[in-house]
């Protein structure tokens, strides 16, 4: 069963959901941080990282002495990663997805691919949290190669949460797919209601079950409780707008462990996704 | 011409809030929000759209059915799992290309030994160029589970330095996205400074290393601004030290004030309102001195 913590806006809860969560679960879970542009679980687990491993993206080189500059490769890259100048070829390999189309296109053959590092995926161990994160490099642009690198990374058939990044756009859809259910995290403002029903638009193109978490209720007002009525999408769970929350997140605690009582929250938000899945997970 | 662009690394910083008090303090400008993922300061400004074109970019592989054999050379080829084979009703296999995993690399386009694959091109969005209280906009909206957010925000910066040069405006204002991915970086470079505002927390501080880090890997001057201080004094303290650390400015800081989401509740920007907070951002106005 994989369940994941997504949302429209960004700061809305999605890292204090996820590990609070999985804190609550109490049996082992192993926690997928895909936010990899600034991932933060660690922060809050403060585990032991067991291995980490280089991801690296495939990437044209071409051997001057067999290119004759023909520009077949630059013509036929999408992306124009490769440019032909002065009978000569540049590379750009941050402009590369790694589809290797120049490599069979060259009448050559002086195209070979060697690793273009983006960033890593470390296993973390934190008690009965296993924790799975991608830290992408400064300065890479692409971004869903490292989400499906983490993922890849995860064990098969352990009780999986993942925590994705802010937005509706490819890094989401990479971190969301393959979940049995998700949890968009929002909050009762315009900028929360207006970034939800981006979400929601995203989460029906991918045909995926999902509820709401309504955080910081008691700040803004009731206009995403009306919408979640109105489009018959279930509220999984609520959480006050409370400092505390806020004090114990800034310094890097967990709810849970400052506010025992907050874990049968968490714990009834999980069988709230396994009920989305209809009995899958 | 001068172009401020405000990020933030982590998301829900207050960036949004931020950056329609400023547009509203510089009187007038051209505002462009690149956070086209999730734009949200069209709630704020009200925008009145005055044009709007649609932005096609890149290309999507579509299997013709009747011209497939089944031979299965596309699934071997493509490095993104975007060929799904399936049963049909008569036991057959088909192959189609998931539009929501294809790049658009054109690989199996290509090799295809039928030539049974289409590559139209796709819609990823579209852009408006609006009219706000505080001048022209120019804002934009990602189709549903569509690429190419970063080809967009260019589009947006571009058209917004284009109005500014056309109106002898000397402010480009520019809502940037979270993250340090593709569509931040499309946001910042070349940009004359990046403020980042950021939230007292281990987060808020974790973030802003990176975002930080992504300015001076671009050699853009940053400064940084610590919003709702108050929820950990200690912590804003260490931000604004590792900010100059880090050879950032430090431009002001922000109190936590209800208010803020009250302003939003009534579609105005903070400085818009007798909200406490709204003497802060007139502050860290004073001190952007742009």
């Amino acid at each position: 069963m994989i369940v994941a913590i997504a949302s429209g806006k960004g700061g809305t809860g999605k890292t204090t959901v996820a590990v609070n969560l999985a804190r609550a679960m109490g049996s082992p879970v192993q926690l997928l941080d895909c936010d990899v542009e600034e991932p933060n679980d660690n922060l809050f687990l403060k585990g032991r990282v067991r291995e980490a491993h280089t991801v690296t993206l495939p990437v044209p080189e071409v051997d001057a002495t067999r290119c004759d500059g023909c520009g077949e490769c630059c013509h036929f890259c999408e992306y124009h990663a490769l440019a032909c100048l002065g009978g000569s070829v540049l590379v750009f390999p941050e402009l590369c997805h790694g589809c290797g189309g120049c490599t069979l296109v060259c009448p050559q053959q002086a195209i070979r691919e060697t690793s273009r590092a983006i960033g890593v995926v470390e296993t973390v161990e934190c008690g009965a949290i296993t924790l799975v994160q991608g830290r992408l490099d400064v300065g890479v642009a692409l971004v869903p190669p490292l989400i499906r690198a983490v993922k890849a990374h995860a064990q098969p058939g352990v009780a999986t949460i993942v925590d994705a990044p802010p937005g509706t756009s490819c890094p989401v859809i990479a971190a969301v797919t393959g979940a049995d259910a998700v949890a968009l995290v929002t909050e009762p403002t315009p900028f929360g209601l207006h970034d939800l029903g981006l979400a929601v638009d995203t989460l029906r193109e991918l045909h995926i079950p999902f509820g709401v978490v309504v955080n910081r209720v008691g700040e803004g007002d009731g206009r995403v409780h009306a919408y979640c009525r109105a489009q018959g999408i279930p509220v999984l769970a609520e959480f006050p707008d409370d400092r505390r929350v806020a004090e114990a997140y800034s310094r890097g605690e967990l709810a849970v462990d400052v506010q025992p009582e907050l874990g049968e929250l968490f714990r009834r938000l999980h069988l709230g996704l396994l009920g989305l899945t209809g009995g899958r997970g | 011409m001068k172009e401020l662009t405000v990020i933030s690394g982590k998301g829900g910083t207050g960036k949004t809030s931020v950056a329609a008090s400023l547009a509203v303090l510089a009187g007038r400008c051209v505002v462009a929000d690149c956070d086209v993922d999730a734009a949200d300061l069209h709630l704020l400004l009200a925008p009145i759209v005055k044009a709007r074109q649609e932005l096609r970019g890149g290309h999507q592989a579509v299997i013709r059915p009747e011209a497939c054999n089944g031979c299965g050379e596309c699934v071997a080829l493509c490095r993104f799992a975007a060929v799904t084979v399936s049963t049909d009703a008569t036991g057959g296999t088909r192959f189609a290309i998931d539009p929501i995993a294809c790049e658009g690399c054109g690989v199996c386009v290509r090799f295809c030994p039928e030539h049974a694959i289409d590559f139209p091109e796709r819609t990823c969005g579209e852009w408006m160029v609006s009219e706000t209280r505080c001048g022209p906009m120019v804002h934009a909206r990602l189709a549903v589970a569509a690429e190419n957010s970063g080809k967009l925000v260019s589009i947006v910066r571009r058209e917004a330095r284009r109005i500014a040069d056309e109106e002898a405006q000397a402010l480009v204002l520019v809502d940037g996205p979270p993250g340090i991915g593709c569509p931040v970086i499309a946001s910042v470079t070349g940009a004359g400074l990046v403020l980042v505002v950021t939230e007292p927390t281990l987060s808020g501080e974790h973030d802003l290393e990176r975002v930080l880090a992504l300015a001076g890997h671009f050699r853009i001057p940053a400064t940084v601004c610590v919003n709702k201080w108050d929820i950990n004094p200690e912590m804003a303290e260490r931000i604004e030290q590792r900010a100059r650390a880090a050879g950032a400015g430090v431009a002001g800081r922000i109190r936590y004030d209800c208010g803020v989401t009250a302003a939003q509740m009534a579609g105005l920007a903070v400085v818009e309102t007798a909200a406490a907070a709204a003497e802060d951002i007139r502050r860290l106005w004073a001190q952007l001195n742009l």
